[in-house]
């Protein structure tokens, strides 16, 4: 699942190493429209719909953060 | 607030767009991101085109164009109008109001009443709210709903924001007494401390226009505005409707007694698909339900976008048949609100061009 996490986030912005241990928003690497854009991948590739009230940047600022929010929509 | 009326009915919808249409891509490079950034954002939001007005173009000029194109074709007359109820947020002046300069214009009776409210995308449910209390009265036997914001001459071109989902239109909801005594229910809340996540901060008497105000700005986000234009403060409006507006139609259909799969559409207004579909799973409702195509097609024109959803999507439907209808409108305020009734057998539902 972790590849794949970082496989949509590269995909989303090329221009940042999501391997790297940084927060994403803090950084910058992800902003509010980059989240609506990975919500919406993340609800094609792994066939859920992620709960409206979990679109929070909190839950997008590291692989591990999605890791979770997939964890709780039922991804294993 | 729970609410709830009886012997009400709409009998007939109209809605008025310009015939100005603008695509997303014309505007893509006002924007300060990559194309290809831009044209995600438009896949996952649904933007693609929107109705905006030719420059100079006024709230009372779309509405009486509509008015007029009723009184024309025998679907409305004049002196059937005993209150006229205008919602808007960008009127013809401070003062007067502007439903009276309709009023005048058209040379309506005086014998009524004109209000102007200031609403936005909640205006159509808290307008029918008005209307309906107003029909409370033995004199008054037939309102007039207007609905209607030329809100894209506040919103700079420059901000992502805002600028992709504006519309400007207006609507025109009749809405009288009913022999049947079917209940209509409903409920409103507000939230007057989180006022500050969808205003135009200058041009009032707070913070009066100057040559200060007029600047435009560049936000964190790469937007350019000036505090003349409306700031929506996007992330934390998504998060209000995610929160506030599920439980309100849960407690709705509760008091109601009625299933969520009894109710034929779910139209609410609509400033993005994103959210629209955030919604409709929440709510265990399918798509096709809730309708989610106004955005992309004309824009969000604040308490016009339920109407436009009524005429766009269910325009014939609604002259023949009744539909159990559950209107949601949730925005400027912060402000959210829903009605569940039976709209339907209407003398007129269609979308006309101004």
């Amino acid at each position: 699942m972790k590849e794949k996490i970082i496989s949509i986030l590269n995909d989303l912005r090329p221009e940042f190493d999501f391997n790297e241990p940084f927060d994403f928003i803090k950084e910058g690497m992800l902003d509010s429209f980059d989240i609506i854009n990975l919500v919406n991948e993340l609800d094609s590739t792994f066939d859920i719909s992620i709960d409206g009230i979990d679109v929070l940047p909190e839950n997008f600022s590291s692989v591990d953060a999605i890791i979770k929010l997939l964890a709780k929509n039922g991804v294993e | 607030m729970d609410l709830l009326f009886q012997n009400k009915k709409i009998s007939g919808v109209l809605t008025i767009l310009p015939e100005r249409e603008i695509l997303f891509e014309d505007e893509m490079s006002n924007y300060n991101f990559t194309a290809a950034k831009s044209l995600k954002l438009k896949m996952a939001m649904g933007y693609n085109k929107h109705r905006i007005v030719e420059e100079g173009v006024c709230v009372s000029d779309i509405c009486c164009h509509g008015l007029n194109y009723l009184f024309e074709h025998d679907k409305l007359k004049k002196n059937e109008i005993d209150a006229l109820i205008l919602i808007t947020q960008s009127p013809d002046y401070f003062m007067p109001p502007t439903s009276n300069i309709i009023q005048g214009i058209l040379g309506l009776k005086k014998d009524m009443i004109c209000i102007d409210i200031n609403q936005g995308c909640a205006g159509f449910v808290l307008g029918l709210v008005q209307a309906f209390m107003f029909l409370d009265q033995p004199s008054i036997n037939k309102v007039v709903l207007l609905n209607a914001d030329v809100l894209s001459r506040k919103v700079s071109k420059r901000d992502r924001n805002s600028n992709p989902l504006i519309g400007d239109g207006a609507s025109i909801t009749i809405v009288e007494r009913s022999d049947e005594s079917q209940n209509i229910y409903g409920n409103i809340w507000m939230d007057g401390t989180r006022a500050d996540a969808l205003m135009i901060p200058a041009g009032g008497f707070r913070e009066p226009a100057t040559n200060e105000t007029a600047i435009l700005k560049e936000d964190e986000n790469g937007n350019f505005r000036s505090r003349e234009d409306l700031i929506m403060k996007g992330d934390e409006v998504f998060n209000f409707v995610q929160q506030e507006v599920p439980p309100m139609i849960e407690a709705l259909l509760d008091k109601a007694s009625v299933s969520k799969d009894a109710v034929d559409y779910y139209m609410f207004h609509q400033p993005n698909r994103f959210m629209l579909h955030k919604l409709a799973d929440k709510l265990n409702v399918p798509h096709e339900k809730m309708p989610s195509n106004v955005v992309e097609n004309f824009g969000n024109a604040s308490g016009v976008s339920i109407p436009t959803n009524i005429t766009f999507n269910l325009g014939e439907k609604l002259c023949t048949e009744k539909k159990l209808l559950c209107f949601s409108g949730f925005g400027v305020g912060l402000t959210w609100g829903s009605l569940l009734m039976n709209v339907g057998k209407l003398n007129f539902c269609e979308l006309i061009n101004y």
